[in-house]
């Protein structure tokens, strides 16, 4: 990411989308780990855009958002992977 | 304009509000080249197939593995264009070996495959992720077209596109299209039979501090585009077509100026996503009702339901299991007897060596091959449909985690699930694992499933030594042994599985970020042309080389060094004389020591001594000799060994094996030597093609050697305890 785009989390406990509750909403801040940014922007999950908790796997991992508050798509990622991605 | 015009028949051809000009057809000549590139689930096969119907073919790509699916369509009387169509990819930065070749063709301007012009298919009910790859492959300069597909489903989601503003903001042809249903087609059709400028709109500019970094690349390239440059800046270690010295030239210059790909990649896709929504504000309105929530998250509460998922999933493969074995079984019994119908018919009317030949070797061979038809047709049906419908995806969803256990990837699922029908195409459906390790273990194992390859050889044996009754009253007892020698399989590669993942070390992560396709009927047309594809490939691909073997041994079981098999003859005869046996037990007696001084013969005995505790003789060894070639060869095998000189051709596979004796006059095939028989063939790698398919993508011959000592090691020992326990 770069300069533009604050990558540390602020200071005070950020939420990640691994905290949401089952069909709560959350808006994306940021994306903590580079590598995975690139992914997760090219999906879609852009910082500003709100993501919804949609289901959880039978075993918990991995879990389904809801992505974008237009033109909504369902994204599947593990809870690991979730955790990378920060909320306001 | 809203999906509902869509079936006016002119919608949108051409530049907005401007008429088609006729003058502006391309001239026939040679065939034009168009790509048709799209994300994953955008319909970009459905559109494929309505544009090529059967006139597809499948390659390879130069230098890479991923097959290359080519066809071509008849645009208008006198313009036909080839159309290449590639694998779904979300942007043109590659993650994966399958997206590679999209990049190859695009950044070669050069080579004799630069497409004309492209054709972008997007989703309408995502739009905004969808027109990211949009954005920059117009940013190439290519000449694009955009196919928005879907329209249906973006009106039941309450989006309506005004696609004549679009196609102002966007500067290309917009077609917009249910492929499915074949809508907008003819459209497209049209446009398509046009020569195209360039996209007249820029949606992304590097920044300024990178331009000296790309006038040097595209100097030095001569290429005709910056963006373009920016991407030799960020992907020269991968670009298949650069030598050495041009990537160690990249090198310099991206050090030189500092250039940061991965913080560069990010912030170009969050300017294009700025870029994107600005457009859409003017042209795309969401009207949201609660009737519209996508009704697939609905299904998918039932379907990845913590109990009712898992019992969903394996009632369908236990209705796969159901098609393949017990409806496919009529079709091929059919078949079975056609074939013996003939040899009969042939050999009762035609008499000499080349007759012979053709009965007993040609069509044992192509029997072996044909009666396979029904079941891969059933199988590959049933894989494409799951594929069509989206419910694939929920299925790498609920298994990613037990499959993670094991060193797999819940994308590792398909493949395993596909292995079941031919480990060929399975190893070559890993590929969508990004994961180097995942893939790896992932084509290792996939082998171990049991193949449709195996069924003749599982149905003939354990109809051999099992008795057809009824267990617990809904169960067939051949049934649970079939599907024991499944699971046996199965439980095989995921230990197998495991026991890499222990011994494999990567510093590479695993990903598990992909789209959930919003569920849809099948369309037949796609699950018809899947199963012809894959039907025709098998026939004659495997079909040459099972018969190829077929005659081969024909000719070693029918001949022998020097007189021997006169000789065995004389000797057969005067003793069975001697020994006052009919004429027919003598025929009998003569058949098979001509045989086993032929050359087959020979060459079993020579073997035999490894395979006898195992509770095989050199009958035995020669088809498990031929099955290293491919494993359905062993039924025609047998059935050629067995038949070779005697009255028996009329016989099906299973009279011959069942009337086999002994040297003690007991029949041979007891339990314990099927059975050993049977977990032979359950883990030995026998199957060329297989090999062929991992050296392939592997790039080496590393793996495939492993697979091959590793799964026969696997058998030979398995067989072993068995035939020893048994016995």
């Amino acid at each position: 990411m770069s300069k533009r785009q604050p990558l540390a989390p602020t200071p005070a406990a950020p939420r990640s989308v691994k905290d949401l509750q089952l069909g709560e909403s959350g808006t994306i801040c940021c994306l903590k780990d580079p590598e995975m940014a690139l992914k997760l922007l090219e999906m879609g999950c852009i910082p500003g855009t709100q993501v919804r908790l949609n289901s959880r796997a039978p075993l918990g991992c991995p879990i389904t958002l809801v992505v974008g508050d237009m033109a909504d798509y369902t994204l599947s990622l593990r809870v690991s992977e979730a955790a990378t991605i920060l909320l306001k | 304009m809203v999906g509902g015009q869509l079936l006016s028949g002119r919608a949108g051809v051409g530049v907005a509000g401007a008429p088609l000009d006729v003058n502006a057809l391309r001239q026939p000549g040679p065939l034009t080249r168009i790509a048709l590139v799209g994300n994953p689930n955008s319909g970009k096969s459905s559109l494929f197939n309505q544009l090529t119907g059967l006139n597809q073919k499948v390659g390879n790509f130069p230098g890479v593995t991923v097959d290359r699916k080519t066809g071509t369509s008849q645009l208008t009387s006198q313009h036909r264009a080839e159309i290449i169509d590639l694998p779904g990819t979300y942007s043109l930065y590659p993650k994966s070996l399958d997206e590679k070749v999209i990049t190859d063709l695009f950044y070669d301007q050069t080579s004799a495959q630069y497409p004309d012009f492209v054709v972008v298919t997007a989703d309408a009910s995502n739009l905004r992720r969808n027109l990211l790859l949009f954005t920059q492959l117009a940013d190439m300069g290519l000449p694009t077209v955009l196919a928005l597909n879907m329209m249906d489903v973006a009106e039941q989601h309450g989006v309506r596109i005004d696609v004549a503003a679009l196609q102002e903001e966007l500067g290309v042809p917009i077609i917009p299209m249910n492929a499915r249903k074949g809508v907008g087609i003819a459209a497209l059709k049209i446009v398509m039979a046009q020569t195209l400028g360039a996209p007249k709109a820029h949606f992304y500019e590097p920044e300024e501090e990178l331009l000296p970094m790309i006038r040097q690349i595209r100097y030095y390239f001569n290429l005709h585009n910056d963006y373009l440059a920016l991407h030799y800046a960020h992907q020269y270690r991968h670009i298949s077509f650069l030598t050495a010295d041009d990537r160690a030239y990249i090198q310099e210059l991206t050090e030189q100026y500092g250039f940061e790909p991965t913080a560069r990649q990010a912030q170009e896709t969050i300017d294009r996503y700025q870029r994107i929504n600005e457009i859409l504000l003017n042209c795309v309105s969401v009207t949201r009702t609660e009737k519209n929530e996508p009704y697939s998250n609905r299904l998918d509460r039932i379907l990845t339901h913590k109990v009712w998922g898992y019992l969903i999933f394996f009632g369908v493969l236990f209705l796969m299991f159901q098609a393949v074995f017990a409806w496919a079984s009529y079709p091929m019994e059919l078949i079975d007897q056609g074939v013996a119908w003939i040899n009969g018919l042939i050999q009762s009317n035609f008499d000499g060596p080349l007759i012979n030949l053709l009965t007993e070797g040609v069509l044992a061979g192509l029997g072996g091959v044909l009666i396979f038809i029904p079941q891969i047709a059933l199988l590959f049906a049933f894989i494409a449909v799951l594929e069509e419908t989206g419910y694939m995806a929920r299925v790498t969803f609920m298994m990613d985690r037990i499959m993670r256990r094991f060193g797999l990837n819940g994308k590792s699922i398909v493949p395993l699930i596909s292995g079941v029908a031919c480990a060929v195409p399975a190893i070559m459906s890993a590929r969508t694992i990004e994961n180097r390790k995942d893939r790896l273990i992932t084509i290792f194992v996939t082998p171990l499933m049991s193949c449709s390859a195996r069924i003749p050889v599982y149905t003939v044996l354990i109809g051999l030594v099992v008795p057809d009754e009824p267990v617990l009253g809904i169960f067939n007892l051949r049934g649970v042994a079939l599907m024991g020698l499944y699971l046996l399989g199965f439980f095989a590669a995921i230990l197998s599985a495991w026991a890499m993942k222990l011994l494999l070390k990567t510093t590479e992560r695993s990903y598990f970020i992909m789209e959930f396709p919003v569920y849809r009927w099948p369309r037949w047309k796609n699950v018809g042309i899947t199963i012809v594809e894959k039907v025709k490939a098998f026939v004659f691909q495997a079909g040459k080389v099972i018969l190829a073997i077929s005659i081969m041994l024909w000719v070693l079981a029918s001949y022998g060094p020097g007189d021997a098999l006169e000789r065995a003859e004389t000797q057969a005869t005067t003793e069975g004389r001697a020994q006052g046996l009919s004429p027919a037990e003598i025929e009998s007696r003569v058949a098979s020591e001509k045989l086993e001084s032929s050359y087959a013969g020979i060459f079993g005995h020579f073997i035999e001594p490894g395979i006898r505790p195992l509770g095989f003789d050199w009958k035995v060894g020669i088809s498990l000799i031929t099955s290293f070639a491919a494993r359905e060869v062993f039924v025609g095998t047998m059935s050629t060994i067995y038949s070779v000189g005697q009255d028996a051709d009329q016989q099906t596979v299973q009279q011959k094996l069942a009337a086999e004796k002994d040297e003690n006059g007991q029949p041979f095939f007891t339990p314990a030597r099927a059975f050993s028989l049977l977990v032979f063939y359950v883990f030995a790698m026998q199957c060329m093609s297989t090999l062929a398919a991992t050296y392939r993508e592997t790039k080496g011959w590393k793996w495939p050697i492993l697979q091959m000592l590793y799964m026969t090691g696997l058998a030979y020992v398995s067989s072993l305890i068995v035939y020893q326990v048994l016995k």
